[in-house]
């Protein structure tokens, strides 16, 4: 076993690091089918379906990964998958897209209570800030 | 006894501010540190990102995402500002619009307009009052935000710099530094700037090998890429949010105690004054008598 080459393997998603290490062979589902990666593999780039990412470390142990989409980069000293943390389609990133729009619009529109809020807040910081400058100046004139 | 009793509701008040404060210290404290955790849980995605389009820019690709081209003429510019929801937590945003005003003043003067995009509803209010453009606005993003809050306000921003709508991206922020200390950061996304860390004597022409094709995997790539600074700016501004927060609740604890001592002072003094003021009468008193 100890001839066998390795690469070194990344898993890692926007939110955490999922697996570091050394690897034998990596097989994730590629947008073109499965794909097998082994150590000195030509550089590769391409997007993964959501699926399994299945590693073989050194010395036989595999292992399983669970990916909901991502993306594979290939070089030939090391394999790197980032893994989407949600389901991305067009659509739903479209109508993600409009509500941030539309929030912004709403909130030109109303200047509801919330706006008030700040206004109000602002108005507080600066009478407390008077406040303190009276304090100061009663003081040194003791 | 009259002249008492003003300073000891004071006294009672401020107590109870204190009490406020103190807790409000805590919370911070413990909740820094789980947004410090959150930062260091991120930070392996954002580096290996960096890594896969560093090698993209070292390689030499069929194919040139606008993303990576730099347009000559500069008409507009976008600003994603990152703030916080709440306040209570010193000059955090002060300091960062400060900071994000002055540049976007040398834009101004070149006569270049500005499309700016909020998260947090301290930046929304300022920019709102102070006047800007504000195309997408994303706010409660709570403690743990996920990419996915993000993905609508970065795509109006992207589909806006696609459109030639924006020709310059740029994300503020604050960048933890330590607990004491937080930077405001203007960090330019689009278009993205090729790593400096690169080694730029590559001599062998290589590409990857796409699939499906290089377009589609661009986007996908550079899109996360361009989603992941930005997420990574947000997770960091909530542990400066944090650790603002418990300084300057630890501070106004501190001067509530220093009122405190100070009022007991004039309590005390005024006190004994008007007993001092009672015995001279009584004492006067039964002189008379």
């Amino acid at each position: 076993m100890e001839g066998k080459l390795t690469v070194h393997v990344d898993i890692v998603s926007a939110e955490k690091s999922i697996f570091s290490g050394l690897a034998e062979l990596v097989s994730v589902t590629g947008a073109l089918g499965e794909l097998g990666v082994t150590p000195g593999h030509a550089p590769l780039l391409t997007s993964i379906k959501p699926g399994v990412v299945q590693i073989r470390k050194r010395g036989g142990e595999e292992e399983v990964f669970y990916t909901s989409g991502g993306l594979l980069e290939v070089q030939p000293d090391c394999v790197t998958v980032l893994a989407d943390t949600a389901l991305r389609a067009d659509d739903v990133d479209e109508a993600a897209a409009l509500e941030a729009k539309q929030t912004a619009e709403q909130a030109l529109k109303e200047r509801g209570a919330e706006f008030d809020y700040s206004v109000a807040a602002a108005e507080l910081a600066e009478a407390a800030a008077q406040i303190r400058a009276i304090q100061s100046l009663r003081k040194k004139r003791k | 006894m009259a002249v008492g009793r003003e300073i000891r509701t004071k006294i009672k008040s401020i107590r109870n501010t204190q009490k406020i404060t103190r807790a409000m210290e805590m919370v911070a404290a413990s909740k820094m540190r789980k947004a410090q955790d959150r930062m260091e849980a991120t930070r392996p995605y954002a580096q290996r990102i960096r890594q896969v389009v560093a090698h993209l820019a070292s390689a030499h690709p069929e194919y040139h995402h606008s993303y990576l081209i730099e347009r000559e003429e500069v008409k507009r510019v976008g600003y994603v500002i990152v703030s916080t929801d709440r306040g209570l937590c010193g000059g955090l945003n002060t300091n960062l619009f400060k900071a994000t005003v002055a540049a976007m003043h040398a834009w101004h003067e070149k006569g270049v307009e500005i499309e700016i995009a909020t998260m947090g509803r301290k930046a929304e209010a300022f920019f709102k009052r102070y006047g800007g453009n504000i195309v997408a606005q994303v706010d409660h993003l709570g403690d743990a935000p996920t990419v996915q809050s993000l993905i609508g306000l970065m795509k109006v921003m992207l589909d806006g710099y696609k459109a030639g709508k924006i020709d310059r991206l740029f994300l503020v922020y604050n960048e933890f530094i330590n607990t004491m200390t937080q930077k405001p950061i203007v960090q330019p996304l689009l278009p993205i700037a090729p790593p400096e860390d690169q080694k730029s004597e590559k001599a062998i022409y290589w590409d990857y090998i796409y699939e499906p094709d290089a377009k589609e995997l661009l986007e996908a790539l550079l899109t996360r890429y361009i989603e992941s600074q930005s997420f990574q700016g947000v997770v960091e501004n909530i542990a400066c949010e944090q650790a603002a927060r418990m300084v300057s609740m630890k501070s106004a604890s501190d001067n509530a105690s220093d009122l405190i001592d100070e009022f007991q002072l004039i309590y005390n003094k005024a006190r004994q004054a008007s007993i001092t003021q009672e015995l001279s009468e009584i004492v006067a008193g039964a002189a008379a008598v």
